[in-house]
């Protein structure tokens, strides 16, 4: 099946040679083109691209705002510093456990919640209604409730739980509780975007299957896996990229206290906490990596389409 | 994706700048005369202060704009919009700790000639020490703030000299099954940092070297690390002293759980709310380090000028009303923050709804001060990063790693926790 639709996407693609034939007509349409898009483009560029080449510059820099008459250039050095220190290293693991962990429970959580979704025969709009609350609340407002359920004496899951202690000044503990709560948040999302996918299945191809002898197990890993295959591969980019800028549910639950901060708690503390330009641009810039890296990740070596485009991606 | 995020955030920003220009805007045209925007933490009774102010005040208007409850929320607000140049704000209600990083930054005004004398006359020297940096004047005292030692006058007869003492005491309370806890501030925060300073000054410690720019942390440092590790892991520290801030610990005595608290004085204030309670509320001052003196570290808040205000005549005029007499009195009575004008103190008015002016009067004269750096910020998520969980103390290599990475902080050059 997915070798018919590669042969299709490599018939539709246009070679490099029919572009170089293009006639005049043709090439002042797309100069046209060219010139309608121009407005847009320079936009965006001052938009996204000037304070990426701005956070560039002031990583270079020794640039605390505490001291305006000592900034200077230092080239590398607060990335040599940012690098070699605990504090990053500890917020960088956290992070990916974070995303890891929360995402891989997701995933599956969301799965399963899309197939009741998807199969629901009665009040299937209370039940898809319901269970994306979550997602709705506003992440802070979640994470505040969180906060005072898992606080002693004024918090139902602190007392009942976790017996009166104090999980949040814990730093595993708290991990866990930050997990949890993301997985609480952003499993509705998850489960939305596969229900989606499943969409995809054709009814046809799951009852020829059940024919055939196939069971419920052998159906959803040999056909509806492979089929959903694309729309759980957005799924996984969206929310992995999501879960690795992790802020406001921690900022709210721990604060980053107790080797909890995630980068991006890191950064924040540096930027607008410390008030120093220079690492927390470094900081940023480094996530900045790190976010392209994963999208490239996803999107190239395991073809996950990008949103809008219409073929599939690269298998 | 890679540019959406970068997008999103700074059209957040931009969104966030219109809708405060345009509140700004708002608060300007009310009827034509000038605004002066005071930023300030919510204070209960605070906009009663305000009133008078504006009731007495020639061709301007005071609004009250409450900054977030916390201290890192309040700062943060106020340095992102001063970085920026933000003309909305004109008198900022600041830590004391904040004075040196705002005057260094060249964010705040001096105050000089008449407005000067004015502000240190009759003020107290601690005070008035914390609005001073490099010898020039750049805030004027609007509350002053000493912890003190409360206690249950139904449990303890006479209230514990030294920690050792205390930590002894409520574990005999516990043993006899009343409620013998002490409360603290041990959270990761300014508030466990005030702990520790107080500590080390009791102890005869130094952290930070007099000028702001050394890490010391000598062996009185080690010695207050001690008596902090001791009492986290006595048995007579609340369950929850690792999350606990003022409040938590205000909260848990009230609850009935506790006998001891180390409190700022508006818990008088606040308990007046529960009489029950309220009748057997003791202080004492604050408990000293065995074989050192009582110490506490002074807190509070001043009024500054912001460098960008449009109106800098009105708006030091307008500090002057709000610290004013009168005022620090009201505030005192109603919102429990000990006045910084000495006279106020002895006014009569003040004996019974304000009955520990005495002990605080007291206290203030052997206060402590934290570390005067502008990098001041740096070095309190350091020290409270390093201090938490206090049960975690290893006397020693705490100090040995305290001072490298305080060291770092001071220069601006290492990673902030």
């Amino acid at each position: 099946m997915s070798q018919a639709v590669d042969t299709g996407t490599a018939e539709t693609r246009p070679s490099p040679k029919a572009k170089a034939a293009l006639s005049e007509g043709k090439k002042a349409e797309r100069r046209l083109g060219l010139l309608l898009c121009a407005p847009a483009i320079v936009i965006m560029a001052a938009v996204a691209g000037w304070p990426i080449i701005y956070s560039l510059w002031l990583s270079l820099q020794r640039y605390d705002l505490k001291f305006p008459d000592r900034t200077q250039f230092v080239g590398l050095d607060n990335y040599v510093t940012v690098l070699s220190n605990a504090y990053w290293w500890n917020a960088m693991w956290i992070t990916v456990l974070i995303t890891v962990v929360s995402v891989a429970i997701e995933l599956v959580l969301g799965m399963a919640l899309a197939l009741v979704m998807h199969r629901t025969l009665v009040g299937r709009g209370i039940v898809r209604t319901a269970s994306l609350i979550p997602y709705g609340i506003v992440t802070v407002v979640a994470a505040f409730s969180w906060r005072y359920a898992w606080t002693p004496d004024t918090g139902y899951l602190a007392e009942t739980i976790a017996g009166g202690d104090p999980v949040l000044t814990e730093k595993v503990p708290a991990v866990m509780v930050v997990i949890l709560a993301e997985v609480w948040k952003t499993t509705p999302f998850m489960a939305l975007l596969l229900m989606a996918g499943l969409a995809l299945v054709p009814d046809d191809l799951l009852k020829a299957a059940a024919m055939d002898g196939a069971s419920a197990w052998q159906r959803f890993t040999r056909i509806i896996v492979p089929v959903m295959k694309p729309a759980i591969l957005v799924a996984l980019l969206f929310r992995t990229l999501d879960a690795f800028r992790i802020f406001d549910n921690l900022f709210v639950l721990t604060a980053g206290s107790q080797g909890t901060s995630s980068v991006s708690m890191l950064t924040y503390n540096n930027l607008i906490k410390g008030l120093n330009l220079g690492i927390g641009s470094t900081m940023s810039v480094l996530i900045f990596i790190v976010v392209a890296v994963i999208a490239f990740v996803f999107i190239k070596l395991f073809g996950t389409a990008a949103p809008g485009s219409d073929s599939g991606g690269r298998r | 994706m890679r540019g959406t995020r970068k997008r999103h955030r700074l059209a957040a920003a931009g969104s966030a700048a219109l809708v405060a220009t345009s509140v700004l805007a708002g608060c300007g045209s009310g009827d034509g005369g000038i605004t002066i925007n005071v930023y300030k933490y919510p204070q209960e009774n605070f906009q009663k202060i305000v009133d008078n102010c504006n009731a007495a005040a020639d061709g301007y208007e005071i609004v009250y704009h409450k900054l977030p409850r916390e201290a890192d929320g309040q700062r943060e607000q106020m340095v992102r919009r001063l970085a920026a140049g933000d003309t909305g704000m004109d008198v900022l209600g600041l830590d004391v700790t904040w004075t040196a990083e705002l005057a260094e930054a060249g964010w705040i005004r001096e105050f000089t000639g008449q407005v000067k004398d004015r502000v240190e006359d009759g003020t107290l020297g601690p005070p008035l020490d914390t609005a001073r940096y490099q010898g020039k004047l750049y805030g004027a005292p609007d509350n002053t703030n000493v912890q003190l030692l409360w206690y249950r006058g139904d449990l303890v007869q006479t209230p514990p000299k030294t920690w050792a003492e205390m930590i002894e005491t409520g574990g005999r309370l516990i043993r006899e099954g009343k409620p013998g806890l002490v409360e603290a501030t041990g959270k990761q925060y300014e508030g466990l940092v005030v702990l520790f300073n107080s500590l080390v000054e009791s102890a005869g410690g130094t952290i930070v070297g007099e000028d702001g720019t050394k890490a010391v942390v000598d062996d009185g440092a080690v010695k207050a690390l001690e008596v902090l590790k001791t009492f986290a892991t006595s048995d007579v520290v609340d369950p929850s002293f690792s999350n606990a801030a003022e409040d938590n610990a205000r909260l848990a005595m009230e609850a009935g759980q506790a006998a001891f608290m180390i409190n700022w004085p508006y818990v008088y204030a606040a308990a007046q709310a529960k009489p029950e309670f309220a009748k057997n509320l003791r202080w004492a001052p604050y408990p000293a380090v065995e074989g050192g003196e009582s110490t506490a570290t002074v807190g509070g808040v001043n009024y500054a000028v912001s460098a960008f205000s449009e109106h800098p005549d009105e708006s030091f005029d307008a500090v002057l009303c709000l610290r004013n007499a009168e005022n620090q009195k009201y505030a005192a009575i109603n919102d429990g923050v000990p006045p910084t004008i000495e006279s106020v103190y002895r006014d009569p008015e003040m004996a019974e709804p304000y009955p520990m002016r005495e002990a605080i009067l007291e206290t203030l004269k052997n206060a402590s001060t934290r570390p005067v750096t502008p990098a001041y910020q740096n070095v309190s998520t350091v020290l409270s990063t390093i201090l938490s969980p206090p049960a975690s103390i290893d006397p020693r290599a705490t100090a040995d790693r305290m001072r490298t990475e305080l060291q770092d902080a001071l220069d601006s050059k290492g990673v902030l926790p």
